[in-house]
């Protein structure tokens, strides 16, 4: 448990040092979701029915594009070798890694929601039900993608490629999140379903996440 | 013949070289006869004779899933049992699925035109076979995207593990996304209660389509061996223009340093 | 056998599975050359497998 601790300690503090690169991920979020009122025109009426969509895609793609970070320096300096190597299950550091990815990129997103809901002319209980399917959410899309992460290593191809193949396999979080928001904002729907669904996709991330990053990586660095 | 003996390549060539024919034969008796019985088979009272769309719509579309399936059971082959052929045959099934997939879009929309006037609604299952076909293109990509074939299948099989976990959910999803913003208007395609008319032409084409799949899977399957073989020979033969050189005879005058090797 | 105000639709979906299912053999068929047409340029320029057994041999 402690060398898990000092994990997640050592990545958070790595993530939010100069050349981190960290927050940079909450300053991609915030110009994505500045770009949107200039495609579709700054009707304040239009952009509050579509904010929790926007601030949805805005931190699914925050959110993925920081991962590919999450092995790869560790794999250029040759810890992460030490990681596999190691006596703590390969599982579960890749599950403590990806903790320390979501402490340092996730949560700054999640804060940063509420200033942006501002823009885009949501009122508060709209903004905090987008924050609370945020954070909810975006667990499950960090822990997603820390499969595409562990292929990118093993593969030595970043980018583009891992984004392909993720982005399908969120699909069911964005669904599930963006319905839960509107079920706040709009929806003749109650609230307590689609919300739930969306902490079940979490858990079950929780399990299958580390499980695929840990075998991608056992059977692809050798 | 059993799992063991087809880990060797060339058991596996002969036994594909024996039974390619007999399953050609039987694929073409059957879609003929398929093709048949769904000529004959007569008009739906509600859809008239675009039901006939549906004898090849369905059979695509149960393609679509089955290859899944069978990729995915390649790649618990390939990390589990390190089977030698489980990852010869999770790639050479991924472009045919992909096909496969396309064609029960391409079909289903075809279909939909008449019943709603539009090529493309977001329709629960038009949607998730939409979003399976761009993770059969994903795949496809990474595939193409790594060199060295034994790594870009431990990669892969890792991906198909985790797209047949997700699969379900997605479709789920889906399915819950429509009732939302969609009351059901939507046609219902198939359905559990057809007629005995229209489900024998549909299961003869559906088990025609299945051993076309087989027939072109295997025939691809060999095709990968054969890939593979061309691979590491020319590995050989590059190392040995490598070696020939660094021995001073000269990559030119190789032919005797080519016979030592040959021997 | 009529088939109706949308016989286009019928004829387009079942012509596109013929295409596409036709590509696929091809596809197959040729492919099958190429490599069999590599491997003997290969042994004919003197590379053998270790096992010394022919490459296009498939029997």
């Amino acid at each position: 448990m402690t060398a898990l601790g000092a994990l997640i300690r050592r990545d958070v503090r790595i993530a939010l040092r100069v050349g981190g690169g960290a927050l940079i991920g909450v300053l991609f979020f915030l110009t994505v979701v500045v770009l949107m009122p200039f495609a579709v025109g700054p009707d304040l009426n239009l952009l509050s029915r579509l904010g929790p969509a926007i601030l949805w895609l805005g931190a699914l793609l925050a959110s993925l594009l920081t991962l590919d970070r999450l092995f790869m320096a560790d794999h250029d300096d040759g810890s992460l070798d030490l990681i596999t190597m190691s006596r703590t299950p390969l599982e579960l550091a890749c599950a403590a890694k990806a903790l320390a990815h979501w402490l340092a990129a996730g949560l700054p997103l999640i804060v940063a929601t509420p200033v942006l809901g501002l823009l885009l002319n949501l009122d508060m209980v709209a903004t905090g039900a987008v924050a609370l399917t945020l954070l909810a959410g975006t667990p499950a899309l960090t822990f997603t993608g820390m499969i595409g992460a562990a292929l990118a290593v093993t593969l030595h191809r970043g980018g583009l490629l891992m984004a392909v193949l993720v982005l399908p396999l969120s699909i069911p979080v964005l669904i599930f999140g963006v319905a839960a928001s509107n079920a706040v904002i709009v929806g003749p729907t109650p609230f307590g379903a689609p919300f739930s669904i969306l902490c079940a996709l979490s858990l079950v991330s929780f399990v299958i996440g580390p499980l695929a990053a840990a075998a991608s990586l056992r059977h692809g660095l050798d | 013949m059993s799992l063991i003996d087809l880990a060797n390549p060339s058991r596996f060539l002969a036994l594909t070289a024996r039974v390619l024919p007999w399953l050609a034969a039987a694929t073409v008796i059957l879609l003929a006869l398929g093709l048949y019985q769904a000529s004959l088979a007569p008009d739906d009272y509600q859809q008239g004779a675009t039901v006939k769309i549906m004898f090849i719509h369905v059979p695509n579309a149960w393609l679509s899933m089955l290859v899944w399936g069978v990729m995915s059971v390649a790649s618990l082959g390939t990390l589990v049992w390190r089977h030698p052929l489980a990852d010869v045959a999770a790639k050479a099934a991924a472009p045919i699925g992909a096909s496969f997939t396309f064609l029960a879009l391409l079909t289903g929309s075809l279909w939909g035109r008449p019943m709603w006037g539009t090529y493309w609604e977001w329709d629960a299952r038009l949607t998730s076979v939409l979003i399976l076909f761009l993770m059969y293109l994903g795949l496809m990509a990474l595939w193409r995207a790594v060199e060295d074939p034994s790594r870009a299948a431990r990669a892969a099989a890792v991906l198909t593990l985790v797209g047949a976990i997700n699969l379900p959910i997605i479709k789920f999803s889906v399915d819950w996304w429509n009732t939302l913003h969609q009351p059901a208007s939507v046609m219902r395609m198939g359905g559990s209660t057809l007629d005995k008319s229209f489900l024998i032409p549909l299961l003869v084409m559906a088990t025609a389509f299945t051993l076309l799949f087989l027939t072109l899977h295997l025939a691809a399957m060999r095709n990968e061996i054969l890939r593979r073989r061309v691979r590491s020979l020319q590995m050989m033969q590059a190392s040995r223009i490598a070696f020939s050189s660094e021995a001073g005879t000269g990559s030119r005058d190789g032919s005797a340093s080519r016979e030592i090797g040959a021997t | 056998m009529s088939l109706g105000p949308y016989a286009s639709f019928i004829l387009t979906s079942y012509l596109a599975v013929a295409a596409v299912v036709a590509i696929l053999i091809v596809w197959v068929v040729i492919d099958h050359r190429t490599q069999q047409q590599r491997l003997r340029e290969l042994e004919e320029s003197g590379i053998t497998r270790r096992s010394g057994k022919s490459a296009t041999d498939t029997r």
